[in-house]
């Protein structure tokens, strides 16, 4: 029992993540009718805004202290971040909660990324077909990947959380269980955080008005057109939010894994799996269906499930995925006639 | 039983034939006259045309055909192990496999279409990619990657010949093949002529033009009757089986097979070339193949001193910052390159280097026919 509880925790924060990437694939999806390829890359680049606004924050002054001495008899160097240097406690909260506040510096990085991409590159796609648009975001992926691998190494740079939430949870204690299932506050954290960002979106769609138009035009955009709308400016800011959601949840994931360059790699094909299961074009299907692999994949890299089934842990996502399509062709909550032909 | 193939079709295949033939000095000035990269560009053109005849004809974007390429491998190294360092039995091992492996594949992923057979073939790419580095360890020797040894069994070899002291070499009846060589280079080359051939065939053939029907109107296509599931199966087959031939020379070159030729970027390289090439045409993706082997292999070799000498006419600032410019693009940055020539080709000539020629050709020959081609330039065919 223990260990199932704590199988459906792990697989929940993995869970979180996928749902938030898959979120804004289906997003694009919806509204542009663009297939977006380079949506790992956006998760990828908004974790290194985690990176570079620590580095930031890092950056050290050196003084010479005389009082103390070095084991070889020279003055000891003392080294304070500048940041600590001139806001004092302050910054060294700062540096403390970097992973956090970085999510602030990331939202409007990711927003004005994401309305250049969709203004500068994916509108001239609208027109062509899917393969062009795969084909020409992954080169777009390919890209940005190299150019950080440039700026910042081929090794993953390690972030920590705040101190105040790098131990574990005794999750057990909620269910009556004892200290039986240590969990990491980190982590639990994230699933809090891509629930809050989910349920955001949602809200954002449902209940303002803005959301309401965006969600006609996923419908009927001609109509909506036709009212006098001009939908496509309302869509490029939907890039830009599914950009943010992409971005955010890369940030907040630095502390559980380290990032390097080919994480968005990593993440964009799960994401595609999670998107195609839950069904192309239904923003609830895609945040279930992250969910319910990443709950999966953690039931399967049980030892007891890895003992009956080897390599189980490997492939359980892709044959979940295979299993659907071929049952239930339009993926868990697939809407008719969307990417049929 | 010649007769689908017109003389225009008969002097590209000559022309052909004749440059892969004549490749060691006609590739000489560019400085990729050595059999090593010869070699290279027809593996990866024998890839490049399989995935094409699925491509090209039928528009179905598969993402996972290198898993074909990486059985193909294990098998043909198996094979080496097994039985002989003859390659024949290794080609024919990898081809078999290799297919059997598309039926099976093909057989469930082509039940769906568009960006769901996509993600399906990756995803059966992915899980061969995964199990071959975990579970199946014991066939693919995990992450070092399945290597001959001085142990293996080679029964049809034992039979005939004593054992030398180091590792044998692979051999065509006797000829040395194993990469580096020019027996090994002309393996690789009646190979790739007769992938193209067999492709130019395909192109052809009423079968071809099921295929061609498939992309433009699958629907269409039904309503006439034609159940188009065989034919989709077919194609799939047929391509899977040129990517395990691909395989198999690969591991002819250098007897070695690990898991990463299957990975997807594998998969994303051969559609690049296909892309670059020109879709749906013949030699297009040949030429694509060729191209981005080539170019990869100069521009990993460069460094900051080749590009300091490469600008030296230039005075040092302005030197610098091109060296500088430039140096995220060659060297360990030629991935970079990679996307941006990708993006390019994608945004501007989405026929490829194919139709760049048209285009160019059209000029010389005058306005009225240039109108014409530019406006079928968003649908490439066929090269005609």
């Amino acid at each position: 029992m223990d260990a199932l509880i704590l199988q459906i925790l792990n697989g929940l924060d993995k869970g979180g993540a996928y749902a938030l990437i898959a979120l804004g694939l289906t997003l694009v999806f919806g509204t542009l009718g663009v297939v977006n390829f380079a949506h790992g890359a956006l998760f990828m680049l908004g974790a290194f805004c985690a990176v570079t606004f620590n580095k930031f924050l890092t950056l050290e002054t050196v003084t010479l202290d005389p009082t103390q001495q070095t084991p070889w008899g020279t003055a000891m160097e003392i080294r304070t971040p500048v940041v600590e240097a001139y806001l004092g406690d302050f910054g060294a909260v700062l540096i403390n909660y970097s992973v956090p506040v970085s999510v602030l510096l990331a939202i409007p990085v990711m927003l004005v990324i994401g309305i250049v991409m969709e203004r500068g590159l994916i509108r001239h796609f609208y027109n062509r077909p899917h393969a062009d648009q795969i084909l020409v975001t992954f080169g777009l992926a390919i890209v940005i990947q190299e150019i950080i691998k440039h700026y910042f190494g081929a090794n993953p740079i390690p972030q920590s959380a705040p101190a105040m939430f790098s131990g574990t949870a005794q999750v057990g204690m909620l269910f009556g269980l004892g200290d039986a299932i240590p969990y990491p506050w980190w982590r639990l954290v994230y699933l809090f955080f891509s629930l809050a960002v989910i349920g955001l979106v949602f809200a954002f769609l449902q209940f303002t008005t803005y959301g309401m138009v965006v969600r006609a035009g996923m419908r009927d955009r001609e109509t909506v057109g036709l009212l006098g709308i001009d939908i496509g400016r309302r869509f490029t800011v939907v890039f830009g939010i599914a950009a943010v959601v992409a971005g955010v949840a890369g940030v907040m994931y630095t502390p559980v894994l380290p990032p390097d360059f080919h994480m968005g790699m990593d993440f964009l094909v799960l994401s595609f799996v999670v998107v195609v299961v839950g069904g192309m074009g239904s923003l609830g299907g895609a945040v279930a269906a992250g969910f319910l692999l990443g709950i999966l994949q953690s039931f399967a890299s049980m030892n007891e499930v890895k003992s009956i089934f080897p390599g189980i842990d490997q492939i359980i996502i892709y044959l979940v995925a295979v299993v659907i399509l071929l049952t239930m062709p339009r993926g868990l909550m697939g809407r008719k006639g969307v990417m049929e032909d | 039983m010649f007769s689908n193939l017109s003389s225009r079709d008969w002097t590209m295949f000559l022309i052909f034939s004749g440059v892969v033939l004549a490749a060691p000095v006609l590739f000489q000035p560019i400085g990729a006259a050595y059999p090593a990269i010869l070699q290279k560009f027809c593996i990866f053109g024998l890839f490049a045309i399989g995935f094409n005849i699925l491509f090209g004809l039928t528009g179905y974007l598969s993402f996972g055909h290198a898993a074909f390429l990486g059985v193909g491998s294990y098998a043909a190294v198996w094979s080496f192990k097994l039985f002989t360092m003859n390659v024949v039995p290794a080609v024919i091992l990898a081809i078999i496999f290799a297919g059997f492996f598309a039926a099976v594949i093909g057989f469930i992923s082509l039940r769906r279409s568009g960006i769901y057979f996509s993600i399906i073939t990756l995803a059966f790419a992915q899980m061969s990619y995964n199990l071959a580095y975990s579970v199946l360890t014991p066939l693919t020797n995990g992450e070092t990657g399945l290597q001959l040894s001085l142990n293996d069994p080679r029964v049809i070899d034992h039979m005939f010949i004593e054992p030398g002291a180091g590792l044998p070499r692979t051999n065509f009846f006797g000829i040395d093949v194993s990469g580096g060589g020019l027996s090994g280079f002309y393996f690789t080359a009646v190979l790739l002529i007769i992938g193209f051939y067999i492709s130019m065939r395909i192109f052809r053939s009423p079968f071809g033009l099921q295929l061609k029907a498939i992309k433009s109107n699958q629907n269409r296509m039904r309503y006439t009757g034609y159940n188009t599931r065989p034919y989709l199966i077919a194609a799939f087959v047929i391509s899977g089986v040129y990517a395990g031939l691909a395989g198999a020379l690969m591991a002819c070159t250098d007897p070695l097979a690990g898991a990463e030729r299957m990975q997807w970027t594998a998969s994303g390289e051969v559609v690049l070339m296909t892309i670059l090439g020109g879709v749906g045409t013949l030699v297009g993706p040949v030429i694509g193949a060729a191209v981005i082997k080539y170019f990869e292999n100069i521009f990993s070799s460069f460094n900051d001193n080749t590009l300091n000498q490469f600008y030296s006419f230039l005075p040092e600032p302005v030197r610098e910052a091109f060296v500088t410019v430039s140096g995220l693009f060659v060297g360990e940055g030629w991935s970079l390159t990679l996307g941006v020539v990708f993006m390019l080709i994608v945004i501007f000539l989405p026929g490829g280097i194919m139709e760049g020629v048209r285009r160019i050709a059209s000029l010389f020959k005058g306005g009225n026919k240039g109108d014409g081609n530019a406006a079928v330039s968003g649908h490439p065919q066929a090269a005609e």
